[in-house]
């Protein structure tokens, strides 16, 4: 049904559509850069004027994922042509690939991956998890000091995370718990609790009692009752919320670059590491940027019916 | 086989209570309503017999049983809300199972459960839909089915149509009566629509800032009402109330009210039957509008008054007279009198009036 719009109403429209272009493409920009340059040869990345049409190669990629070093003298024929073709791509830009024996020795990227996965998923499963019980309880029963309590929690966010972050450092190394996943875990899921407390209320509240007081006279505990009742009709609210914990643990730095150094360190501080001495490799960078972008997105576009609100809603009457 | 019975509840919300001393025993298969304004006390009183709100004081007894400190998982009842509360991520067939799935019912049987209460509710054809995608009533339907489907010992109702619009209502309020006669449950209803309390309950309980005013049968309540209070709230239109006095006037009694001249004639019995009955915060009388009788020309007993606004209500007309400084209601057939200002001449039916105790507003229990 379309409503009667008035030719004002009509231009205003066309403005509106022109200044969600415009944002689109300033906010898309430096993702198409990155993208960009992620594919990019070495020699391309820093031209001026920047290339936008060029041959895109992998070769960013193969030098991420390997460890390398520069060669004094230009390769052995025989062994170029032996070498499979990544491993070429390599020689051609003069270094080549370290082995022990003849197994690839690997950088640490794909470990600083695997960590960044580890301590984004588990915080935020524990941080959403953990928000949803305590909103719960907010939103249904009578607690004393109600306001006062939520107000404590919002009030752990107050602060910015890097006036902590010195005295955290200094506690975590004497309970042992720096460059560790555990205390990367409780620090993020930390962290993220109020903000996940907060967002839940909001939706607790809205899911209304008389789902569950139905439940109660239906036969069904105050537990089940919940697992049956609530948590199906906070799917949405356990999406949206989700997706923000995990953004906020995924790319979250400061605290990373403190509190990590080796066995436990995420992606982030890891990536601009990898720029190291001599001329920057923007290209490798780019390729590690590009691929931490990754998870974010498919999180958030797997999840993206739960984060369009009112899919669910409107089958009680007011 | 279920009777209910309260035995001195009380309830209070932090300092305020908002049930008194509240016994009621309701027999089986009987359809109670509680009937009253919001904030009255009666949906509180649903929701402490259905145990989703706890009693300071008083005994629930469901068969003899003192139930006041069972969860309300344990006392085998079913509710249906205003809102129907039906689960949006589930199936209609879902959502009429779900009492069932809490039992130990096998799948064929919770099957066959739902089809045959999906039959008779006429809703066989939607088992497969989302509540979102129903109409009201049919919501309502489905509620109701959830509520039935496991055959519990009583039915609450808390203002189950108050949400659908008036022709709905209606139907459904006819359909709620049908179900009732056929499948026979002890059923206690909360609503605030006298109409609607009057045509399905066995026996209304009306209830006013936590107390019980009356309980009787439609017909009691309506034609002996116990007090002020529920002499205005049941029967539409309103029922005309004013303070009288009476008089011993040449072998007749008259009743006067709004000071005017003459009083209205009626039988001498009312002076013996008024004695007894001493009002002592002064009388008020009242008077349905179908009691106040209306005549365009003079008559024995009937008094000249003048008409004003005129309610054309398609059946009947209610029109407001004059009557000394008061202004009584009147029933009259449509069109009787033509428009405001005409002189029409009026008298009370004595059988239909009520007599009443002003200050405490009690009935006097006098009628001729």
């Amino acid at each position: 049904m379309a409503a009667v719009r008035t030719s004002s109403e009509v231009a205003l429209n066309r403005i509106a559509i022109v200044a969600v272009l415009v944002a689109t493409l300033v906010f898309l920009a430096p993702i198409y850069w990155i993208a960009s340059t992620a594919f990019k040869p070495k020699e391309l990345a820093v031209s001026v004027p920047p290339t936008v049409l060029f041959e895109p190669e992998v070769t960013p990629f193969v030098r991420l994922f390997t460890k390398r070093v520069q060669m004094q003298k230009t390769v052995d024929p025989q062994v170029y042509e032996a070498a499979p073709w990544w491993e070429k791509r390599i020689y051609d830009g003069g270094e080549r690939v370290l082995k022990v024996g003849k197994d690839v020795q690997l950088s640490q990227y794909p470990d600083r991956f695997m960590n960044s996965l580890i301590v984004a998923v588990i915080s935020t499963v524990l941080a959403v998890g953990m928000g949803t019980f305590t909103a719960y309880g907010f939103s249904r029963f009578k607690i004393a000091g109600e306001a006062d309590l939520l107000f404590f929690i919002l009030s752990t966010r107050m602060l910015p995370p890097v006036v902590v972050a010195i005295p955290m450092f200094l506690m975590y190394r004497a309970v042992g718990l720096n460059d560790s996943h555990i205390g990367l875990i409780i620090l993020y899921v930390a962290f993220n609790l109020s903000f996940s407390v907060w967002l839940m209320k909001g939706f607790m509240d809205e899911i209304p009692k008389e789902y569950e007081e139905a439940a109660l006279v239906d036969g069904y505990t105050r537990m089940q009752a919940f697992f049956k009742i609530v948590l199906p009709e906070a799917a949405t609210g356990i999406a949206a919320t989700a997706v923000f914990c995990f953004i906020t643990a995924w790319n979250e730095y400061a605290f990373a670059l403190i509190m990590t150094n080796r066995r436990a360190q995420t992606a982030p501080p890891f990536i601009p590491s990898q720029i190291g001495s001599g001329l920057p490799d923007w290209t490798t960078i780019a390729a590690g940027t590009f691929l931490f972008l990754l998870p974010v997105a498919i999180f958030t576009f797997l999840l993206r019916n739960h984060l369009l609100r009112g899919v669910t809603f409107g089958a009680i009457r007011k | 086989m279920t009777q209910i019975e309260l035995r001195g509840i009380e309830k209070f919300f932090g300092a305020v209570q908002v049930i008194h001393n509240l016994n009621l025993a309701i027999a089986d298969n009987e359809f109670i309503v509680l009937l009253g304004q919001s904030g009255c006390g009666k949906t509180t009183t649903l929701r402490a017999i259905a145990g989703l709100e706890t009693v300071d004081k008083g005994d629930i007894l469901i068969d003899g049983k003192a139930v006041q400190h069972l969860k309300a998982a344990d006392r085998d009842i079913a509710m249906v809300f205003q809102s129907f509360s039906l689960y949006p991520h589930m199936t209609v067939f879902e959502n009429i199972a779900f009492p069932l799935r809490a039992t130990r019912l096998s799948s064929g049987e919770v099957d066959k459960s739902v089809r045959e209460i999906a039959r008779v509710l006429r809703i066989a054809d939607l088992l497969d839909k989302k509540p979102s995608a129903l109409s009201g009533g049919d919501m309502q339907r489905v509620a109701i089915g959830r509520a039935l489907v496991r055959r519990p010992k009583a039915m609450l109702m808390d203002e189950p149509i108050g949400a659908l619009d008036a022709k709905l209502r209606e139907e459904m309020r006819a359909e709620i009566k049908r179900l009732h006669v056929k499948q026979g449950s002890t059923t206690i209803y909360v609503t605030h629509d006298q109409i609607e309390a009057m045509s399905l309950a066995d026996r209304i309980v009306i209830m006013h800032e936590g107390f019980i005013q009356q309980v009787g049968t439609p017909d009691e309540v309506y034609s002996h009402p116990a007090n002020l209070f529920v002499a205005q709230f049941v029967g539409s239109p309103v029922m005309n109330i004013a303070e009288a006095s009476v008089a011993d006037e040449a072998g007749a009694a008259t009743v006067t009210v709004g000071g005017t001249p003459k009083g209205f004639e009626f039988p001498r019995e009312l002076l013996a039957k008024l004695n007894g009955h001493a009002a002592n915060g002064g009388l008020t009388v009242g008077i349905r509008p179908e009691g106040v009788l209306v005549r365009r020309d003079a008559a024995p007993g009937y008094m000249p008054v003048e008409a004003h606004i005129i309610e054309p209500l398609g059946s009947f007309d209610i029109v407001d007279l004059q009557v000394g400084s008061k202004m009584l209601r009147a029933r009259t057939k449509a069109g009787y009198v033509s428009g405001p200002g005409e002189k029409v001449h009026a008298r009370i039916d004595p059988e239909q009036a009520h007599f009443f105790d002003t200050a405490s507003g009690k009935s006097l229990g006098v009628r001729l």
